[in-house]
């Protein structure tokens, strides 16, 4: 089984990021979850949404609290809420920010994980140019696609076309895309920076 | 057909396949999208003939059904939580009465304190209202269930209740297999009532009745449910015949066959149940699990014979009778046939608490090695409950608990997990 927990704010489109990836999944053939940590979703407050993929069906019920990858969609959260609570050691992490690990004083924080795993997407920026809404949730899957290799692309833009009338699918798709191109060459440099 | 979707929008599209005449809803969390898709179907004329009426309470909502169904229509409503207690006297007289109208409960807990999150307070409460309740286990089954309910209903002039965990179930996005039109017609003959309010051949429905006739009316509500035991079993077979799966029925068993402990629960927590439970048998622990699906009628039978083999038994239940313990657990106890002493009460998941593993295998683990009190607050917290209990013999105008206990923990919203 593999979890997924994303964090956001009200309004953000948290939990809506949550059923997208499990329709994703479904459509890969694979069992689902998607569930909102329910209850008080003020505009602004901060909001968690859970996923989980598997093989086989998933009869667990209980709040995702070791997540195997991490989505944040809001990096105004990183001081504020206990987003990395309960991450694997392995685990895989996608923040929506223009800044660097550094920028966000993560750096000491995240070397405890595996570098090659961490990432970040500048998620409402490509959302503002796309679809001219700071809606960050088809890019940051889509990075979530390239970070993971759990999900594909189409799988992701499959669920944003099922989702949402053609034209808005549209934008929503070229956001997912270049987030998604974006994510890949950054991990090729990574990968090409050990190298050397 | 698969589709990965919401609970509440498979539980609307299976109520849509049953064909409701009249549908008849107030809003009130965790219920809403489920009325809510299915006003939009009225609406497009995915759904028709159907009228779907906006009412002022939920005491209306019950009151419609009443007179829809006491006329002849098929009829279903939603609700939850104080908007099941604000309607709790037209519930009793859709019982009383003998119609057999389709109520979804979206399950959640019952203020004060408010608190909109899920446990089966409300569902329990009405335990004795003459409504057959049952309970989902997943998606699926919800789905089944409301199918089910609406043949279950019709058979024997009752009315069913289909209890689904709120926002664990009605919220989360999962697989289901929604049946077609032909299959849910081939299973659901139209609805054939026992009574009808027509003006061609008036007659009174729910006339007075004193102490000469109310006993045998009462007693024949006994009947019937009775009835429904006998019936359901047999029913689950044609369900399996004609949509290829298992659902429903009065229990379900896992892994029972030599557990030495079998743990008794309701609705969605019976899946992260299962998944403790099979990491202990890992172990070598012999423990099973008991499901509920069948509240009421209570399937005395079918528990004492999950049971007989058990040495000790664990009823996990989101209710509390306060003052008492278990509610689920009195009527668990009441059907075993070994010592009372041996049926353990474990409170848990009130207003929302996460039900998690971890703290499943503490309290399994207890009850295997014989450690576990009769009566057990799964995750509660010890300490806060004593600052308030010492509070109030230092002060005697010590203010209200809720409000105290939100100071304490320094916590002015409400926090899940």
């Amino acid at each position: 089984m593999f979890q997924i927990r994303i964090h956001g704010r009200g309004g953000q489109g948290v939990v809506t990021a949550a059923e997208l990836l499990s329709v994703a999944a479904f459509r890969e053939g694979r069992h689902a979850q998607a569930f909102p940590s329910f209850g008080s979703e003020r505009t602004g407050a901060p909001v968690v949404a859970f996923c989980r993929i598997d093989d086989r069906p998933i009869r667990l019920r209980e709040p995702i609290m070791a997540p195997d990858a991490l989505i944040i969609q809001d990096p105004t959260l990183l001081h504020q809420v206990d987003v990395f609570g309960g991450l694997v050691p392995d685990g895989y992490v996608l923040i929506n920010t223009t800044r660097s690990f550094d920028e966000l004083g993560l750096s000491e924080f995240l070397a405890r994980f595996r570098r090659e795993r961490l990432y970040t997407v500048a998620a409402t920026e490509l959302a503002l140019k796309h679809i001219g809404r700071a809606v960050p949730n088809a890019a940051l899957l889509a990075g979530f696609a390239a970070v993971s290799g759990r999900i594909s692309l189409e799988s992701v833009n499959a669920a944003i076309r099922d989702r949402f009338p053609t034209k808005i699918a549209d934008a929503n798709v070229a956001a997912a895309t270049e987030a998604y191109d974006s994510v890949m060459k950054e991990m090729q440099e990574a990968v090409h920076a050990q190298a050397d | 057909m698969l589709k990965q979707i919401e609970g509440s929008a498979a539980v609307a599209e299976a109520v849509a396949l049953c064909r409701p005449e009249v549908i008849c809803a107030y809003p009130i969390s965790p219920q809403t999208h489920i009325v809510e898709a299915l006003g939009r179907m009225v609406t497009t004329g995915q759904l028709t003939p159907c009228e779907f009426i906006n009412v002022e309470s939920e005491f209306a909502a019950m009151s419609v059904a009443i007179g829809a169904s006491a006329a002849g229509a098929r009829a279903y409503t939603a609700t939850a939580s104080q908007g099941l207690l604000f309607m709790a006297e037209a519930v009793y007289n859709a019982a009383g009465l003998g119609l057999p109208i389709v109520m979804t409960v979206a399950n959640r807990a019952i203020g004060a304190p408010i608190n909109i999150w899920n446990d089966h307070t409300d569902a329990l409460s009405q335990r004795d209202c003459g409504w057959i309740q049952l309970f989902a286990e997943d998606n699926q089954e919800a789905l089944d269930l409301h199918i089910q309910a609406f043949r279950l209903a019709e058979e024997l002039s009752l009315p069913v209740m289909v209890c689904m965990d709120g926002y664990i179930l009605t919220h989360a996005f999962e697989r289901v297999d929604l049946p077609t039109q032909e299959q849910v017609d081939a299973y659901l003959p139209p609805y054939d009532p026992r009574q009808v309010l027509d003006p061609a051949n008036p007659i009174s429905i729910g006339a007075m009745v004193g102490p000469e006739a109310f006993m045998e009316v009462r007693y024949l509500a006994h009947v019937k449910q009775q009835q429904a035991l006998e019936l359901m079993p047999s029913w689950t077979d044609e369900f399996k015949r004609i949509f290829g799966r298992e659902s429903g029925g009065l229990t379900h068993s896992y892994r029972i066959e030599d557990a030495d402990t079998v743990v008794v629960a309701l609705g969605s927590v019976l899946g992260t149940i299962k998944d403790t439970v099979d990491e202990m048998r890992e172990r070598g622990v012999r423990i099973g699990v008991l499901g509920i699906t069948c509240f009421r009628p209570w399937p005395t039978a079918a528990v004492r014979a999950a049971l007989a083999a058990a040495k000790r038994v664990v009823v996990l239940e989101k209710s509390l009778a306060v003052g008492l313990g278990g509610i689920v657990s009195s009527n668990v106890a009441a059907s075993y046939t070994g010592s009372p002493d041996l049926v353990h009460t474990v409170i848990a998941g009130l207003g929302g608490r996460a039900i998690t593993r971890r703290s499943l295998h503490k309290v399994f683990g207890e009850a295997v090695e014989g450690r576990l009190e009769p009566v057990t607050f799964l995750d509660l917290d010890h300490a806060m409950v004593e600052r308030v209990l010492a509070r109030e013999r230092e002060l005697r105008r010590s203010g209200p608990i809720a409000e105290n206990i939100l100071r304490d923990l320094g916590v002015v919203a409400a926090k899940v997990g």
